[in-house]
């Protein structure tokens, strides 16, 4: 089904129309979000389809509840409406609440599960507050409208429409895991199943950066000056913590989690510059970011038997020499993560940077750069486990190869290399993303 | 002041002390019942809105069905009274936190409302939302996002089983 859907993108792009008494846009932006998302979710059903039997979690519910999410991620691509943008949050949501509870009667899973609902409940209610108080202010829930009105100055009540806009704001930045709003990112991601986990840092991410841009640079993009300073904040801090706390852990999962967090704000240094280059650079650092970060977890669901998964770094030891395969793919998202050329992660990075500078937050972009310095240190420190260190004495033994975990390997090592070294085309898609996108600022 | 305003501020303060009451009871029929409370006087907000539709369907949904489903779990489960164990150890300085950051907040509500009181009208021309109204917004424009809700309900119905049967 995912297969058909992808292959049908192709079918309707160059088409610009809104449909559902203009709830819902069908555009380039919405059409490449869409891509990606089937994408991810293809990787994550051939990941799964051993994951779970060695798991012992052989659920059918998994496959429709993933299926449900997507469907949540791709309407949050298609949303210019702040009703579709909720009722899309909570459809992707509430699937994944039940996804990360599926290894039950496992502690970590349920504790997992309880969290991220609690949380994500939490979250959710400021987001429909938020949204609540800008109809208060403008009248409409419609993107295109509260941008009219706010130029045409037909706001009277600004104070709501700030409220609302900051309310709006800390639940979106939730979703993505940003700073200060990411403490449930490292238990969450441990204790899901760790296909889950890698479908919650790609394609949940892409969905709250989606609905980030759609409101941010096209609903209130009038009041691009207010947020701006406001997002590069919080950029920066999502930066700095992520960066730094990545470096002291020594459980696989948990340092990926970080490193998500991290992430978060290099993406949200896209959404500070407020421009078309910082959409441009938003969109493929979603893309590369996507591919490397399930090259990692698809690395990482080999070391998984019956017995449980051993997440500790440890564990990795030598293990170049028992799977080299696996080893450098590891190897290969570690240094894509790290922003280091011929990868995806050099590509993506670049134009944020870029995007950054060419809206004068040039501090920003400096602390871009010097978390990256530190980031590398943790990334490196597991190749340098892998490829240097000698096994343990008595190693896990590994999940044995299977067609659906080599399929979804090479789909994303393929993607981290190839949009590396030739990003060209997928660059091209962007910018008609972007373009489509129609974003008029500055 | 008109006797709107009157009626609203009797209404809110019942509001808040029921959701206050709601917190702070160790008794869990006791924390049910001043939900239906709080249950009941946001009805009668809705009336003065005037959303009859909405008031009825918040009486008899929220405070009739779900919470004779909550009052009979409660009983089932014989959890009526919390055990009265020691509170949690929690982080020293948590505590004062909160507080501080919680008057913060309500400093500046209460600013917001001193000062901007009564600086806008807020929708001038209401009409009675009847439910052939709703009926006609909610499968009319709002089509979509009922839709997807009804899908939201599926996926919460699955996860309940799925997450509570055994294997």
């Amino acid at each position: 089904m995912l297969v058909v859907v992808l292959g049908s993108l192709p079918l309707l792009a160059g088409q610009n129309l809104v449909g559902f008494a203009n709830m819902t846009a069908l555009d380039g932006y919405a059409l490449f979000l869409d891509g990606l998302f089937a994408i991810v979710a293809i990787v994550i059903v051939l990941l799964t389809l051993r994951y779970n039997q060695d798991r012992g979690i052989m659920r059918g519910e998994f496959y429709p509840l993933l299926m449900f999410s997507a469907g949540g991620m791709m309407l949050m691509g298609h949303a210019v409406n702040l009703l579709i943008v909720f009722v899309a949050i909570e459809l992707l949501s509430i699937p994944l609440y039940i996804l990360c509870g599926l290894a039950r009667p496992r502690v970590d899973s349920e504790e997992s599960a309880m969290k991220y609902f609690l949380l994500g409940a939490f979250a959710s209610g400021f987001l429909v507050y938020g949204i609540a108080l800008i109809y208060g202010a403008t009248g409409t829930t419609q993107l295109s409208e509260i941008a009219r009105k706010i130029s045409a100055k037909e706001v009277p009540e600004t104070l709501l429409l700030y409220a609302g806009a900051a309310l709006v704001l800390v639940g979106l930045s939730f979703k993505v895991g940003a700073a200060p709003f990411h403490m449930w990112t490292p238990d969450v991601y441990e204790g899901a199943p760790t296909t889950v986990t890698a479908f919650m840092a790609t394609a949940t991410k892409a969905a709250g950066f989606a609905a980030l841009l759609r409101v941010f640079l096209f609903g209130l993009a009038p009041l691009a000056s207010t947020w701006q300073p406001i997002i590069a904040g919080l950029a920066a801090l999502t930066m700095i913590v992520g960066n730094l706390v990545a470096l002291s852990q020594t459980n696989l999962k948990r340092m990926l989690a970080y490193s998500s967090i991290a992430h978060a704000g290099y993406l949200l240094m896209g959404v500070a510059s407020g421009n078309a280059a910082g959409t441009t650079g938003v969109l493929f650092y979603l893309v590369s970011y996507a591919f490397t970060t399930l090259a990692a977890f698809a690395a990482m669901t080999s070391l998984n038997t019956a017995a449980g998964e051993d997440q500790s770094i440890e564990a990795y030891a030598g293990l170049f020499r028992r799977n080299p395969l696996v080893a450098l793919v590891l190897g290969l998202a570690m240094l894509s993560l790290t922003g280091v050329p011929p990868t995806a992660g050099f590509v993506g990075k670049y134009f944020l940077f870029q995007a950054a500078i060419e809206s004068n937050l040039v501090w920003l972009a400096i602390i871009g750069v010097l978390t990256s310095v530190v980031s590398a240190y943790f990334y490196l420190r597991i190749i340098v486990t892998m490829f240097m260190r000698e096994p343990v004495a008595e190693p896990q033994p590994l999940s044995t190869a299977n067609l659906g975990r080599s399929v979804a390997l090479a789909i994303t090592v393929i993607g981290t290399l190839v949009f590396g070294i030739l990003p060209a085309p997928l660059l091209q898609l962007v910018n008609t993303a972007v373009t489509a996108f129609g974003v008029t600022m500055h | 002041m008109t006797s709107e305003l009157i009626v609203f501020i009797v209404l809110a303060i019942i509001s808040v002390l029921a959701a206050v009451g709601l917190l702070s009871s160790r008794n869990a029929v006791y924390a049910a019942l001043f939900l239906i409370l709080n249950f009941a006087t946001v009805a009668v907000l809705y009336l003065m809105l005037n959303a009859p539709f909405l008031a009825i369907i918040q009486i008899s949904v929220y405070a009739g069905a779900i919470m004779v489903l909550f009052l009979f779990v409660i009983m089932l489960l014989g959890a009526e009274r919390l055990n009265q164990a020691a509170p949690q150890p929690g982080l020293r300085w948590q505590r004062p936190l909160a507080i501080g950051l919680g008057a913060l907040l309500l400093i500046q509500a209460a600013y917001v409302f001193i000062t901007r009181f009564n600086s806008t009208t807020v929708a001038p021309n209401l009409i009675q939302a009847g439910p052939m109204e709703i009926g006609l917004k909610l499968f009319g424009p709002y089509l979509l996002p009922f839709e997807v809700t009804s899908i939201l309900l599926l996926v919460a119905i699955i996860g309940a089983v799925v997450l509570t049967r055994e294997k």
